[in-house]
């Protein structure tokens, strides 16, 4: 049947990093009106999800992550747009707002968590490198996230993360949300002295942090 | 161009025309959780064995990290690199983005330390430079600024150029400044390493200025990083690189093959004697 095949195409064109596959088959989605929101749930998100787990377990490498990454965010783009034109809304297990904090440069390793969250169902906003503390407060009050990630790589910008939290709690914010710290630059020693709810040691282990926090099972 | 450190009775010179520079990575807790502990307890004795054990694996100059969270930079980098330099003969490379360390550190060191590091970011420049002029030291360049590291080499260079420009204006000479290019992993980019190659060599042609590689980055993310780290540093060291940052232990073979193939080792001496020095004993 024409929609599974299309729906199987979409997993195999993200697990093989092929994002011209992807944008065809979701550009065939939208021209046979199926719903573009199971085309993502069943089809881009088991195909991410099963790279990130290669990815986690070592089986595959950081090339291969970026790829189908990619593959995804292109087919993604024609499906969402379908998606707010027919005005139906995708399930989120969560919102996550991801940045690495003013200073410090380093993207991969947040990139790469945003890439596995994502692959888990979450809704992720990456901010991006060399965030400040005001950023992330914008940030926790114009998307509500549930968690937020946050990522130091050097010694001398850890403080950072404590300072980000200290302002959450000013402004009456901390409550609202989980802190995720993570990065080469913590330790989860550091993580429980400055209060954060959360510390991923690797990207993996961010990822569980979150689905642990949020409760969300698997 | 000649960039020269020095310990209190030994000299390293960084110059295109004399053997690759190798600057001993170990000592950075970014990482290291063993280091990092140590360095929170005061157990140098693990600092101590890291410094010996890259000399002797090859380490002309060693780097001195103490970057922990929660650990007073200013007190402890002094004291660290005190520690290291009256163990080890070789100059040292104070690295610490707290410009404050850096002073304390050059305030009680012998010799002329490399300074570990200034950027194009106006902040960097205007805390860095003047300790750099006032103990007569080198200092490292990182071409990156406020909007980050730049994904071409044009920009990179122009970077360079304010770095060089701003140290000229306080009398630091050129010879003094060695440029580091930044390398980004190919695992996220297969541009990365090509980026900063293409990098290398404009900034040997349009400066001649000494260039250091922060040479374990590139492999970031994929596998068998080894034989990407080594065909890196080969490439880079023959298209102008003169020093880098890296793992003595595992690099130096490859670097004293590059030298040997650059025409930079008389006879194969040095290729010979370090081949030799790492073989396992022989019976008695």
């Amino acid at each position: 049947m024409i929609e599974n095949d299309l729906i199987a195409e979409l997993k195999e064109a993200v697990i093989q990093g092929i994002p011209e596959k992807a944008v065809a088959a979701a550009e065939r989605v939208v021209e046979l009106q199926m719903d573009p929101v199971e085309a993502f749930e069943s089809g881009l998100k088991p195909g991410i999800s099963e790279v990130g787990e290669g990815f986690a377990s070592g089986k595959l490498y950081l090339p291969d992550l970026v790829l189908s990454a990619e593959t995804m965010k292109a087919a993604a783009k024609v499906l969402e747009a379908e998606i707010s034109r027919t005005g139906t809304k995708r399930s989120e297990v969560g919102k996550v707002v991801l940045g690495t904090v003013q200073g410090d440069l380093h993207d991969i390793g947040k990139t790469i968590v945003a890439t596995l969250l994502s692959s888990h169902g979450f809704d992720v906003i990456d901010l991006g490198v060399n965030i400040s503390p005001d950023q992330y407060i914008e940030a926790v009050r114009r998307e509500k996230p549930d968690v937020i990630g946050m990522s130091s790589l050097l010694t001398v910008t850890a403080k950072e993360l404590g300072i980000v939290i200290s302002k959450l709690k000013e402004q009456d914010l901390r409550e609202d949300v989980k802190v995720i710290v993570g990065g080469g630059a913590v330790t989860s020693s550091y993580a429980e002295e400055i209060e954060a709810d959360g510390y991923g040691q690797n990207a993996e282990l961010g990822v569980r942090m979150t689905k642990f926090l949020l409760s969300v099972e698997g | 161009m000649e960039t020269i450190l020095k310990s209190d009775n030994k000299e390293a010179t960084v110059s295109f025309d004399a053997p690759f520079t190798i600057i001993g990575e170990k000592i950075n807790p970014t990482g290291r959780k063993k280091l990092a502990a140590a360095l929170k307890t005061g157990d140098y004795d693990y600092v101590r064995n890291l410094a010996t054990k890259q000399v002797e694996a090859g380490a002309d100059i060693l780097d001195v990290n103490v970057g922990v969270p929660g650990i007073d930079e200013v007190a402890v980098l002094p004291e660290v690199a005190k520690l290291v330099s009256e163990l080890v003969e070789v100059p040292l490379c104070l690295d610490s983005a707290n410009h404050k360390a850096i002073a304390a550190a050059l305030a009680v060191l012998p010799g002329r330390p490399l300074v570990n590091s200034v950027n194009g970011e106006e902040k960097s420049l205007e805390a860095v430079l003047p300790v750099v002029k006032e103990y007569g030291v080198a200092v490292i360049g990182l071409t990156m600024d406020d909007e980050g590291i730049p994904n071409d080499a044009e920009t990179r260079i122009a970077i360079a150029d304010k770095i060089l420009e701003r140290a000229g204006k306080l009398g630091i000479p050129a010879d003094d400044v060695i440029i580091d290019p930044l390398v980004l992993t190919v695992g996220a980019d297969s541009n990365a390493g090509a980026v900063t190659l293409q990098t290398i060599r404009l900034l040997k042609e349009q400066f001649g200025v000494n260039i250091n590689l922060g040479a374990s980055n590139v492999s970031f993310g994929l596998p068998d990083r080894h034989t990407i780290n080594q065909a890196f540093l080969s490439l880079a060291m023959g298209i102008g690189a003169t020093c880098a940052i890296t793992d003595p232990i595992k690099l130096t073979s490859t670097i004293r093959a590059t030298d040997l193939l650059m025409g930079r080792d008389n006879f194969g001496a040095r290729y010979i004697n370090y081949w030799r020095a790492t073989q396992p004993m022989e019976d008695a």
